[in-house]
Order: structure tokens, then sequence, then C-alpha cells
């Protein structure tokens, strides 16, 4: 990871950061195993660049985005809580830009309704994508609606406590979606569509009845199979003092969000 | 069939006691870890977890007993009774940790957990089964119980069932470490009715052989 320089912003939880430490160690990313530890240590041979992002469908100009035209766009430092469907949380301050600013570069069309992603496949560099025992198909994929990809809060990150993103946080480009668990903020990405129709995701594939499209932090709404009302924030209280926090609605963003779900039945939509 | 270098008589018990140390390894070991910061940065987790996946490694050993000695030759029986001792004592410090460093005392969650979650109140049925078994695992028990106690035993079956499933349904996609678990488990259960037919041939095919136990 290399220094990365971005500008301070408004968006900024009031709340101490997990240490970076933890936020490069404990890691969710499949690709590189399924053990927390597994991507820190299993990402070294992945290549970040040089890199491009394929931006078509429905959209007025389809474009392929090298890394480089990217990290023109203004880049902002945001801190993010960041809640896992796992029922645990951290607090990251990443550097990135509003995934708006660039939906906006290619003109989306009025019949374009979802944005869908995709995250690189590269079994050689990426050792869960090879093996007879995959926990998942690939390429990984998720989706969010259209006023969702354009709220202010949704950015694609490119880094993290001011420096590019490691390997296994998602270099070089990832989105991030601070109001839904984070199996949706996809990583490694390398094409976005803009779409008509609700698109596949893989959790939802993989699970619907656990994993729905929305996907969005709820303590009212539970995992089948164990409560989100309560988290524990990564890298608190070590091993005897850890202690659950009560998870908030749509992870402390309802004022900015809430209003995107009107007369949504979020129970029926989780 | 070949058998292994007998232990002498003598040193039956110190072997015995030897297992039960080395089996309480594992446990110290990443209590040791998780207390110094060397389990990462949800040490109570991830000592739940490991300690979990101990207890079932350690059903597995206490089921593969039997079918070692009749496949392979090799009687260990006298140190299976370590075996599920110590499963039990794995399955209680996986349950401690959850009630005390997880969910720190709030039997309210732990109530609700363990109504309306399966793989919990699975979980919890095998701790609660594995306490009889647990009682009735000493000579005085084998004697009092007679043929009861065979019986009563054989809910080590039901219990490594409930463990695997427990297992299967707390994590997020059966990857290939609770495959294992998991294959190992149904293997050595689905041995068990194939177990008379198979020794019945044995000694058909083996007259002089000696008498296999019925003792499972």
């Amino acid at each position: 990871a290399a220094p990365l320089a971005a500008s301070p912003s408004s968006f900024k939880v009031n709340e101490p950061l997990t240490p970076k430490e933890a936020v490069t160690t404990y890691n969710n990313f499949y690709e590189f195993g399924v053990n927390k530890e597994d991507p820190s240590q299993n990402a070294g041979a992945f290549k970040p660049t040089p890199w491009s992002v394929k931006i078509d469908g429905m959209v007025g100009k389809p474009k392929v985005f090298g890394l480089e035209e990217l990290m023109k766009i203004k880049q902002e430092e945001r801190t993010y809580r960041m809640r896992c469907v796992e029922g645990w949380s951290m607090v990251i301050p990443w550097i990135g830009f509003p995934l708006a600013a660039l939906l906006d570069q290619v003109e989306p069309l009025g019949s374009a309704k979802y944005v869908s992603f995709e995250t690189v496949v590269r079994p050689e560099e990426m050792p869960g994508q090879g093996g007879f025992f995959q926990p998942l198909p690939w390429p990984y994929i998720e989706g969010l609606r259209l006023d969702e990809a354009r709220h202010p809060l949704t950015i694609l990150a490119t880094g993290l406590y001011g420096e590019t993103l490691p390997n296994q946080n998602g270099a070089p480009i990832r989105l991030v979606v601070p109001w839904k668990y984070g199996f949706k903020s996809i990583k490694s990405i390398v094409r976005i569509s803009l779409v008509e129709k609700q698109p596949e995701t893989t959790w939802k594939n993989s699970n619907a009845r656990e994993y729905g499209f929305y996907s969005n932090v709820n303590p009212a709404v539970d995992h089948p199979r164990w409560s989100q009302a309560t988290e524990q924030r990564i890298g608190e209280g070590g091993f005897f003092g850890a202690k659950r926090r009560a998870t908030l609605p749509f992870n402390g963003y309802a004022d900015q969000v809430a209003s995107l779900y009107q007369g949504l039945d979020l129970k029926a939509n989780y | 069939m070949m058998a292994l270098p007998a232990l002498p008589r003598r040193y039956h018990a110190a072997s015995i006691w030897s297992l039960y140390l080395l089996g309480l390894c594992p446990a110290a070991w990443y209590f040791y870890q998780a207390a110094t910061g060397g389990l990462g940065f949800n040490p109570v987790k991830e000592f739940e977890h490991v300690i979990g996946i101990w207890a079932l490694r350690l059903i597995i050993a206490t089921l593969a007993v039997t079918p070692l000695r009749d496949l392979a030759g090799i009687n260990w029986m006298r140190y299976r009774r370590a075996l599920g001792l110590l499963a039990f004592y794995y399955v209680l410090i996986h349950f401690t940790v959850y009630l005390l460093l997880d969910l720190q005392l709030n039997f309210a969650a732990v109530g609700g957990d363990i109504i309306r979650r399966p793989y919990i109140t699975i979980g919890f049925a095998c701790l609660l089964l594995l306490i009889p078994l647990a009682l009735t695992s000493n000579n005085w028990s084998i004697r009092r119980l007679s043929s009861g106690w065979s019986k009563l035993h054989k809910l080590i079956y039901l219990i490594a069932a409930g463990g695997a499933l427990h297992y299967v349904l707390a994590v997020k996609s059966v990857t290939f470490v609770p495959f294992i678990h998991v294959a190992l488990i149904c293997l050595l259960l689905a041995y068990r009715p194939l177990r008379k037919p198979l020794m019945k041939w044995k000694r058909g095919s083996k007259p002089t052989g000696r008498q296999a136990s019925s003792n499972a």
C-alpha cells in the first residue's frame, strides 16, 4: 500500500477507529480463503495494477476506465462504520469518491433501475478461486438499486488509513455501502453494469432465505440462524472484556437513508 | 492382521493419564493465545470456534476406537473413556465461553438463542445429553448399570450427529474444514449398522479368530 492523498470530508463517524492491523488482517474475502486471516496471508501474489473497470449496460457512454483515470476523481477521506452480517463491526477511515460521480460520467439511461457489480476472477492470483472445494461460484457479483448507488454515502473506495487499499481489503477499487451488511460492499471490481431488472447477487444465489438483495443492517430482522440485535466491535475488549453493543437501524445511517425505503416492508425485503 | 506391539500392562494407567494431559493441551494453548492477543482481533469467537472443533475431533476419536479395533486390530479401548470425557470437557468449555465471554451472562439472550436458533438448540441438547454419559464414565457405574450402561452410552451416536449438525448450521458456508469433520462423523456413524454383519462375516471366514466383543 502506497500513501494516498485525500481531502477531508464531513462524512465522519465520531467513534474510535478500529486499529489498522485489525482492518487489514480480519477480513472476509473468500477469493483468498474463508478464514479471517486468509486474505492477508494469501493476497501477496495479487496484482492490483494495471487495472481497469468496464462500465456498460444501459448507459449513454459505456466506457472502460483505467485506474489512473479513476484516481483523478477527487478523493475524500470518509470514516464509516462497517457491520458484517456475521455480527461484528469496525470503524474504518476509507478514501474514495462517490459512485454517483462515476455514474454521471457514463450517463445512465432512464430505463436503468439497478447497478450490478462484478469482482475479478484470477484463480492464479486468488487461491480461494482454485482448488476442488470452493465456497462460492465466481465471479462474486453484487447489486444495488440505482438510487442506492447514487446516494451520497455510497462510495468506491481506493484506500484506507491514508494509503491505497491493501489487496486483502479489495484492491485496487471496491464498493463501500455503509448502511448495508459488509458483503454488499463488493471488492476488486472489474465491471459495473446499469440494468433494468434487479441483478443476481452471490450470497442471495447461495442462500436466498438468509441473504436478501437489500441486506440493510437491521437489528429487528434476525438472520435465520443468529440474532442481528448486537455486534462485537473488532479490536475492543480483548478476550476477557469483549462487550457486544446494540446494532443500529441502517447501521446508524437511518437519518440519511431511511427515506430510500419508504413504503417498503423491510422484513419481507431483508 | 498385524497388531501393534502391545503396551506393557504396567504402563496402561500412566498412558491414560498422559492422554488426559495431552488432550487438554489444545485448550490450554488456545486459552493462552486468546488471553495474550495471539488469536486475532475477535478472540472470543475464535476461541469458542476452535474449542468446538476440538470437541468434535474428540468425539470423532471416541467413535473411531471400535472400528479401529475391528478393522485394523488396534485395541485402544482403554483410551475411549478418556477421549469421551475430554470431548465433554471441551463441549463444557465451548459453552462456558459462549455464556461468559461472548454473551456476558446475559441469560435472556442465552435463553432466546437456545429457544429460537436451531443450531444453538441442538448444541445445547448435545451438552445436556453428554452429562449422563460423563457422570457414568466410571467403573462403578458400568458395574451398577450392567447392560443398561451400553444402552445409555449409545447416546453418543445421537450426540455426534447433533454436533455435526450444530457445526454445519453455525457456519456461513460449508467449506473444507467443516466438510471433513462432518464426513468423518457420518462415516463413523454409518459403520455402526454395518458392524454386526461385518463381524459375523469375519468370524465365519476366520473361525480361529478371537471373538469380537458385542460392546460397540
